[in-house]
């Protein structure tokens, strides 16, 4: 009890002091300028006690900005600043600075690790309860949540009384739980508090009574234990949900990767090696697109994929037109043959990018909003993944519109089903199997663009999808979409299901093997083509 | 005419006369064994210019034993029968007197036999799973006692880690390092309950489920940790899932032993802060060596953002003492520079000195590094001591009375207990 009026007696003086500013800036501003002394981690770690001790709300800014490793001191006179994209801050008020000839080299990071950073977030998450900003406010409750940490409750219970914003509150609550089942408080406002908690749910709860349960004793260990199991089963419910999201998103990546052999190799019929590099060329125009847009308009990053999309294609596909014109139409008819060229091919574009872009991998960046997740439920969805589900299915749509609804699809499938006849009618044959190929590349190549995202970008990227990508198409069918869509959807799933229970290498293995038992049972697949063109 | 007859006939002579034939030529060949296509290119080309950097080097300082060095480079192209018989070339056909080369640890088995049919020296240069002695390998990479003890002795003490992921690529280092990491941590009182064994194939990209399933095993109300073992090309993708994730170093950290400044360039570092890695040597490490080096490998290679990384200091580390030894016997005889190797000590680029040890394997400085916005790592924790390569874990049954000692003994599996000599002497 004499702590809690201790606790409230300091908070009191800390908003005292926070409305006086000129004078605390005297107090934190020597604290600070130690930083510049500290040698050791221990060093670090006292200042940061100490500036934490003073409560002084401002001080969040420097300790954020030691954090993020931006807080620097000058060399030559151990001043300190936030330096930040090349312009140095004041640690206090985050005024920018002039500072003469501005050389990055003059200014030396303050050093920080894992377990200070820990430490400043629970330094700041008492801090920051009042904060203006509601992001601050909610990432200090989550901290006071996940520590549990019983200090915090009086400041919470004050701040929860002034707050309005009812995302906040709510999180202020479970905070509170959080940090009263770490109190002296009674059983009962414990007993709530665990209520709550349980209420909340989630894999951090899960994670927050599993510590108290080890330490709780009588009706508040099975209330705990009660409650650990509640949400360990509602948890499961949720994993199969998130299986069925992960299967889904591999089997997009899938879909991607092998919807443009589903042309070449579904359609024209021609055993593609180098498909997994037109995915690759793709990958690298990317991150051609993002050097040239870094180094001359980096306003214009958030747009760089969209760019890289149609020069993707345009690179693909060309070089898919030339492979077609000056290789494999001599090949037409020797699968054997078409095959041994292909990967020669493919060998030698590797080699080509490797050349000229190096042998290690290539960066390329994620927009904004491509990066990080949000939660539905206990369902956690990262943006990336969503979008190249979409991305997935607006190409395959697209795809399907081509073949199906221009006279240039028409003109496709005349001659994939009946060449001579085609010709008969004047189509030029060899010209639409030309840009039959070429739109089988491009699309590859705008496939490259999305798995630029989620995956290495290197000359070996196209050999990590050639096989899945086969896999797919004859499992769905040669010569059908639908089937490359199926295919690559049950695939995914099915891997994603077998996953947990098998382990990633036996699962891939049992795919295949039931693969291989499902084409000796359905030889052309899912969805076999009938009728006539099945003869030719 | 004449000349061409006359150097033919001083050929064979020197063939004849065996040893002599070093003499009559007037340059040494140091064979390069790194694959430039292929898989293992990302990795093994920047060795491959760190060697042709080091030899350049020598050369201008006068050569050795009065001669230039010629290097040799020839492409295995990342396929492990193909090790052996570039290895074969280069020593029967080459006549090089050591080779520097292999990365992965398969490529290593596949070119030991030659290495000991034909009698030369190879120094490899790969941090590696240990259980392993030849006297005709150096290991200059850190065997586990030099690189995986020490991470998770560092997430004991400093991180208080209780619960533990081993995950790693499916091939013979992670199996091998993680039955040594899970005889260690339950010898530590780790129950078996707190430790989860994963694995994935080469080059694995969706990482969704496991990443996920990690986060699942560290809500158990105990501070997790995640050992990656995974190997060069799947980190990407893997680390990318867990910044989307959001597993924060500060909550669940990950310690790779696999992920270098070479494979941080390929990706965005920012949401990764904090994460670890557990190496003998990193670029950011402040020492006057390190800094000359950095800027003649820049210089070399042209390039402001090339980075230098562990198995670069190997190759540096072993070229010099196999100079070193060179110049002490006056010869570049497999023999006479197997024998001087054990005892030479060359400066490391950490600022200390690395000794090379009876059993052929170094000492070093481990180091442990967190991951920094900007692709470097920032050392958070150095041994005082530089720790001496243990060839057999201690942890395994199998090898704990195995000992390996070339200078004593003769010998590379020594049983202590019943005094025997297992493997070939």
């Amino acid at each position: 009890m004499l702590r809690g009026i201790s606790v409230v007696c300091s908070w009191l003086i800390w908003s005292f002091l926070a409305c006086s500013a000129s004078a605390q800036e005297v107090d934190i501003k020597p604290i600070i300028a130690e930083f510049a002394q500290a040698k050791k981690f221990r060093d670090v770690e006292v200042i940061v006690e100490k500036l934490g001790a003073t409560g002084d709300s401002r001080v969040g800014s420097s300790l954020r900005a030691l954090s993020d490793g931006k807080l620097k001191f000058r060399i030559s006179d151990g001043e300190v600043f936030i330096v930040e994209d090349g312009s140095a801050f004041d640690p206090i008020t985050r005024e920018k600075i002039s500072i003469g000839d501005g050389d990055p080299n003059s200014f030396k990071k303050v050093k920080v690790k894992n377990s200070l950073r820990r430490k400043i977030a629970a330094t700041l998450s008492g801090l920051t309860l009042k904060s203006t900003s509601v992001e601050r406010r909610l990432r200090s409750a989550s901290t006071i949540f996940k520590n549990a940490d019983a200090r915090s409750l009086e400041a919470l219970e004050t701040a929860l009384v002034d707050e309005e914003n009812i995302d906040v509150r709510v999180a202020f609550s479970d905070a509170k739980a959080a940090a009263t089942l770490a109190s002296d408080r009674s059983s009962d406002e414990k007993l709530i508090a665990i209520d709550r908690i349980i209420e909340r749910g989630g894999s951090d709860a899960l994670s927050l009574l599993s510590r108290f349960s080890i330490r709780a004793d009588g009706e508040l260990k099975t209330a705990i234990d009660a409650g650990i199991s509640k949400i360990q089963s509602s948890l499961a419910v949720w994993a199969s949900a998130q299986n069925v999201w992960y299967g889904i998103s591999l089997g997009s990546v899938l879909l991607l990767a092998a919807i443009g052999l589903a042309i070449t190799f579904g359609v024209m019929g021609v055993i593609n090696m180098a498909h997994g590099e037109m995915v690759m060329l793709g990958a690298y125009t990317t991150f051609a697109v993002q050097e040239l847009i870094r180094a001359s308009a980096p306003e214009l990053f958030a747009w760089s994929l969209a760019i890289a999309l149609p020069l993707a294609f345009l690179v693909s596909g060309t070089v898919g037109l030339i492979m077609e014109r000056g290789l494999i139409r001599f090949l037409y008819g020797r699968p054997l043959e078409t095959l041994l060229a292909t990967w020669g091919v493919s060998l030698i574009l590797q080699q080509c990018v490797r050349t000229i872009f190096g042998p290690t991998n290539r960066e390329v960046g994620n927009p904004d909003w491509m990066s990080g997740a949000f939660e539905i439920g206990h369902l956690s969805i990262t943006w990336n993944r969503l979008w190249i589900v979409v991305f997935a299915m607006a190409v395959f749509t697209v795809l399907y519109f081509i073949i199906n609804r221009t006279s240039f699809g028409l003109d496709m499938r005349a001659v994939t089903q009946n060449r001579r006849m085609a010709g008969a009618m004047g189509i030029r044959t060899s010209w639409v199997d030309a840009m039959t190929f070429a739109l089988g590349s491009g699309i590859a190549g705008i496939a490259g663009v999305a798995l630029s995202q989620i995956g290495n970008v290197s000359p070996n990227l196209g050999q990590s999808y050639i096989i899945d990508s086969f896999l797919v198409v004859v499992f769905g069918g040669v010569g059908n979409l639908w089937g490359t869509l199926v295919g690559a959807m049950s695939l995914g799933i099915m891997n994603k299901f077998l996953e947990p229970y098998a382990g990633a290498v036996l699962g891939k293995v049992i795919i295949l093997i039931a693969i291989i038992l499902f084409i000796q049972k359905r030889p052309r697949g899912l969805f076999a083509l009938k009728g006539r063109a099945v003869e030719v | 005419m004449l000349r061409r007859h006359f150097l033919a006939g001083i050929a064979s002579c020197s063939m004849l006369m065996g040893g002599w034939a070093y003499a009559a030529e007037d340059t040494i060949k140091v064979g390069v064994l790194h694959s430039l296509s292929g898989t293992m290119a990302i990795s093994e080309t920047t060795l491959k210019d760190a060697m042709l950097m080091l030899i350049a080097e020598q050369n201008a300082k006068g050569g050795l034993l009065g001669k230039q060095i010629e290097p040799v480079v020839v492409d295995p192209a990342s396929d492990w029968p193909l090790f052996a018989e570039k290895a074969r070339e280069l020593i029967s056909a080459n006549k090089v007197a050591a080779v520097f080369g292999a990365w992965t640890s398969v490529s290593r088995k596949s070119v030991l036999p030659v290495f000991k049919e034909l009698n030369s020296v190879l120094f490899y240069p790969v941090q590696y799973e240990g259980e392993e002695s030849e006297r005709n390998v150096f290991y200059t990479g850190a065997a586990p006692n030099q690189q995986a003890i020490p991470a998770v002795d560092y997430l004991l003490a400093e991180e208080g880690v209780e619960r533990w992921v081993l995950a790693g690529t499916d091939y013979v280092y992670p199996r091998t390092t993680n039955k040594i990491l899970e005889a260690y941590l339950k010898s530590k009182g780790v129950a078996a309950e707190d430790i989860m064994i994963n694995y994935t194939p080469f080059g694995h990209s969706d990482w969704q489920t496991i990443v996920s399933d990690i986060k699942t095993f560290g809500s158990a109300g105990k501070k997790t940790a995640v050992v990656s073992t995974v190997n060069g090309d799947a980190n990407v993708p893997f680390y990318k899932e867990l910044g989307n994730q959001g597993v924060k170093a500060s909550d669940i950290p990950v310690v790779a032993f696999s992920v270098g400044e070479e494979e941080l360039a390929g990706f965005d570092t920012a949401p990764l802060v904090g994460h670890l890695a557990a190496w003998n040597y990193f670029q950011s490490v402040e020492a006057p060596e390190n800094t000359d080096f950095i800027k003649k490998w820049k210089t070399f290679t042209k390039d402001e953002k090339r980075v230098t990384n562990d198995p670069m200091e190997a190759h540096y580390i072993g070229f010099n003492m196999w100079v070193k030894a060179v110049e002490k016997v006056g010869t570049t005889d497999p023999d006479k520079v197997i024998a001087a190797l054990p005892g030479i000590t060359v400066p490391n680029l950490t600022g200390g000195m690395s000794t090379m040890l009876a059993n052929h394997h170094i000492t070093k400085p481990v180091l442990i590094g967190e991951i920094q916005a900007d692709g470097q790592f920032e050392v958070v924790s150095k041994t005082d001591d530089l720790v001496p390569g243990d060839a057999w874990s201690d942890f395994l049954p199998e090898s704990k009375l195995l000992k390996s000692d070339w200078v004593e003994l003769k010998c590379g599996s020594y049983n202590t207990e019943t005094k025997a000599c297992i493997g070939g002497s």
